[in-house]
């Protein structure tokens, strides 16, 4: 058992978040337009999720399949070995989403699934009620588990936006510039999202296609803003620090970005950006698709460099 | 027609009926007990036969082990390696081995008589005792690497479990095996070498899950298998124990079939009392599952109990403590359940009239099950509910006025002042709070009814060493930890038998020797109220009746 290279290993994504914040919300949505990829969703126990029943199609044992090759299996307190058997399923997943219990602590369960063999843990992603998330995390018992949640994210879906008035939102982009300083957030009801924004761009995706969009969502920063594709192809090896720095930039408004790039040492690497997070790693010689180097990024419209 | 009667002479009866302390005889019928008293107050009851085998005998009700688990049998497929000097079931002893060398040795010579391609594990691990004390508080362990475990074997996977449960060291070879054999492993649980590679502790449950197959510590072997919960009736009658809880199961359809089918057996000895662990389910399905259970009971298998852990341990910092935390700074521990998740359990087995179990660690983990309790009380109310916080090892006096006004019981770990209470003064809590861990006395004060428990295979299953413990309050350094704590003779027998019969919400039916309760006798060799306080740990058990049947240690 080897951690294969950059590539063959399985997207995975750890959902974190408080109890009742819409994590599940986040992974039917995300289900219900996986656009075609065999999704396997690992749940901490079954006592946390609640799969929508039109996307059941049956259940084997401990696993539950899913409509279009999906499925999901609650891994108790054997993340390692259910990430390892759930990788070992023929067809294999084309990407793994974690969701944490809702006083799980989601950077130590991404530390463990990078245990698992060939598993590509690109991020945490934390959804937050946007009307509790203050008052529940200075609550005496579980507080320092909220914050640490919010400290834990590469990236932050403020749910149930729509729920609240202009001044509340206000307020918690305000705290939240404290409570998890340079972390990106979108806004969202019923923690629909770009599906793209949290399972990464799909590199095959078709040149111009449209991006998808939530429905009547109240706008976010500015009354303009919408969720934004962008493809860029290298025909060229590229200054990567430089580019990283353009990318990673605060305000840049990229949220999510995916692709190979060659460097100006002629070497081919796979870049992620998952909201504040970004990993560039060296391929070895020959990997990665054929072609010329691209790159996929999702951002805001309106923000930045983006679009 | 009457059914047979016996009536057992003893030379002592201690029966734990404030109304009758004390008799000479108890006579028995259809495993129920017809009364103790003189013999010719029982005659009364009719023809009978006299049983004089105790005569030189003390009769104490058979004693409850409040908080167990089945593993305590299932390990004894595996190699003691223990620090202490400790009898299997069979009553072989097994002498603790002083030094990791001894460690290695003992696994060494239990790996000659299994064959070739299977794991060499062992149990019950704590090298916290070959530890030096350093300068000040620092403690300088001895840790275990793989390297040394490949001492034992470089062909076969070595696996060892430390007593606290929570710890595995492996061999080179089992890490291999797992694909652990790496460089690049970025995880806390994963102590690295000089070489970058895993030095083969595995410290957590997390880490050591994907391990513990390739050691042969498979689920049903660590659950309960029929060698495992055989055993664990043998380890019971050594100990004098008729009743005892395995108290987090997961009770699914095989295994349950399993307990069904060896408590039936007609010469097994001690009534389980297993309860399903929250988790993996919602409350309102483990309610569901438990009311379910509940109609499965047995006499010796007492189903439809909930255990719900809020926390982790103290000596693993991952308990919840209140302010200031721990006394060497490491952060506050976690949640194992979430607050909400509790108080819904809570408020849906107050509904359906179950009992639930929780464990507390931390002080934090405490207040907020009595928080939990409070509202779901007040939204649902419940007489007489007996739910009962396990371990609350460093609840406050406040706290357990608390737990009396909401009519929690409690059930503390006095083992584990012997075991690790030198380390919870130095390091973990502090003096001051090591003091009032555990704090019977309080609870007894503060009129919080009682039991006090082993959490066997954590520490060995022997009421009467845990009661020892309680009256003593010794380290195993043989300090005196919380003086003020300790509590007499009478109450600490007392928690072992009515005390945590109480907490199972079974004292109508064990606990005391009297009139219509079961046949459950403790049977004693020694006097324990004769004897000084100090030597409770060495009443010597010749055995149990278990529903007037009689069975002698092995």
């Amino acid at each position: 058992m080897t951690q294969g290279p950059p590539g063959v290993r399985v997207p995975t994504v750890v959902v974190g978040g408080y109890l009742g914040a819409g994590k599940t919300t986040l992974v039917n949505h995300l289900l219900r337009h996986a656009g075609g990829r065999r999704i396997a969703v690992l749940v901490n126990d079954f006592g946390d999720i609640a799969i929508d029943a039109d996307l059941i199609e049956g259940a084997v044992g401990d696993v539950i399949a899913l409509t279009g090759g999906c499925l999901c299996c609650s891994f108790g307190a054997d993340l390692v070995g259910t990430l390892t058997q759930v990788l070992q399923r023929d067809p294999r997943p084309e990407q793994v989403l974690i969701e944490c219990s809702g006083v799980g602590l989601p950077a130590a369960v991404a530390r463990s699934a990078r245990l698992a063999p060939d598993v590509d843990v690109e991020g945490v992603v934390v959804v937050v009620d946007s009307e509790t998330v203050h008052a529940c995390a200075s609550d005496t018992y579980v507080g320092d588990t909220v914050r640490q949640q919010l400290r834990d994210a590469d990236l932050l879906v403020l749910n149930k936006a729509d729920l609240c008035t202009p001044e509340q939102r206000r307020a918690l982009h305000d705290w939240l510039a404290a409570a998890a300083p340079g972390t990106p957030w979108v806004e969202a009801s019923q923690a629909a999202v770009p599906p793209a924004l949290v399972m990464g761009p799909r590199l095959a995706a078709t040149r111009g296609e449209r991006p998808w969009q939530p429905g009547p969502i109240a706008p976010a920063r500015a009354a303009a803003e919408r969720f934004v594709n962008e493809r860029r192809v290298f025909e060229q090896p590229v200054d990567v620090p430089a580019l990283v720095a353009t990318l990673a930039a605060p305000g840049s408004g990229v949220l999510r970005a995916k692709g190979w790039i060659t460097g100006l040492d002629g070497r081919r690497c796979l870049l992620q950006i998952v909201g504040r997070r970004v990993a560039v790693e060296p391929l070895p010689p020959g990997a990665g698709p054929p072609g010329p180097d691209q790159l996929l990024i999702i951002g805001l419209a309106g923000v930045g460099g983006v679009d | 027609m009457t059914t047979p009667t016996t009536i057992f002479a003893a030379r002592k009866v201690i029966t734990m009926n404030p109304s009758r302390p004390e008799a000479t005889h108890v006579a028995v019928r259809d495993g129920r007990i017809l009364g103790a008293g003189t013999l010719d107050e029982l005659r009364g009851w009719g023809p009978h036969a006299l049983d004089a085998r105790f005569k030189d005998k003390v009769l104490m009700p058979g004693l409850v082990e409040g908080h167990s688990h089945l593993m305590a049998g299932s390990l004894w497929h595996c190699t003691y390696c223990g620090y202490f000097d400790l009898r299997d079931p069979d009553g072989r002893s097994w002498p603790g081995a002083k030094s990791l060398e001894a460690v290695i040795a003992q696994l060494r010579a239990a790996s000659a008589d299994r064959g070739e391609d299977t794991p060499i594990v062992g149990w019950g691990f704590d090298p916290i005792y070959f530890s030096t004390r350093g300068e000040g508080l620092v403690h300088r362990e001895r840790r275990c690497t793989r390297q040394d475990l490949d001492q034992v074997s470089t062909t076969r996977a070595v696996g060892v479990l430390h007593a606290s449960g929570h710890i595995l060291n492996v061999n080179t070879v089992a890490l291999q095996r797992a694909g652990f054999l790496r460089a690049g492993i970025d995880h806390p649980a994963f102590p690295l070498g000089a070489d970058g590679l895993p030095t083969g502790e595995l410290k957590g449950p997390e880490a050591m899950m994907p391990l513990l197959d390739h050691v042969g510590l498979n689920r049903s072997l660590l659950s309960g298998d029929k060698f495992g919960i055989r055993a664990f009736g043998k380890l019971c009658v050594r100990a004098g124990v008729t009743t005892a809880t395995d108290l987090a199961a997961t009770l699914q359809d095989a295994e349950l079939a399993t307990q069904l089918a060896i408590t039936g057996e007609a010469d097994y000895p001690v009534r389980l009392v297993p309860l399903l662990r929250l988790i993996g389910m919602k409350p309102a399905d483990a309610v569901a599952r438990a009311s379910a259970l509940r109609e499965r009971s047995t006499e010796q298998l007492r189903l439809g109990r909930i255990k719900v852990v809020a926390d982790g341990s103290i000596q693993g910092f991952s308990a919840r403590l209140l302010w200031p935390g721990y006394y060497n700074g490491a952060p506050n521990g976690l949640w194992y359940s979430a607050p909400e998740a509790i108080r819904e359990c809570y408020a849906l087995a107050l509904q359906h009239g179950l009992q639930v179990h929780t464990h507390t660690n931390g002080d934090e983990a405490t207040e907020l099950a009595l928080d939990c309790m409070a509202q779901a009380l007040q939204a649902h109310g419940g007489a007489d509910h007996r739910f009962t916080l396990q371990h609350a090892q460093l609840a406050n006096a406040a706290q357990f006025r608390r737990m009396k006004a909401l009519g929690l019981c409690v059930n503390l770990f006095a083992n584990h002042h012997f075991y690790w209470g030198d380390q919870h003064h130095a390091i973990t809590v502090g003096p001051e709070r090591a003091e009032r861990m555990n704090a019977c006395a309080t609870a007894l004060r503060e009129g919080v009814p009682l039991a006090i428990h082993s959490d066997a295979p954590i520490t060995p299953l022997g009421p009467l060493f845990t009661a020892w413990c309680a009256v003593n309050r010794l380290t195993a350094s043989g300090r005196v930890l919380g003086a003020h704590e300790r509590i007499g003779v009478a109450d600490a027998l007392r928690a072992i038998t009515l005390g945590a019969a109480v907490t199972l919400k079974l004292d109508g039916e064990i606990g005391s020797i009297e009139c219509g309760k079961r046949a459950d006798f403790c049977i004693l060799e020694d006097d324990p109220t004769a004897l000084a306080p100090d030597a409770l740990k060495d009443v010597r058990v010749w055995g149990t009746v278990q529903g007037g049947r009689v069975f002698q240690a092995a």
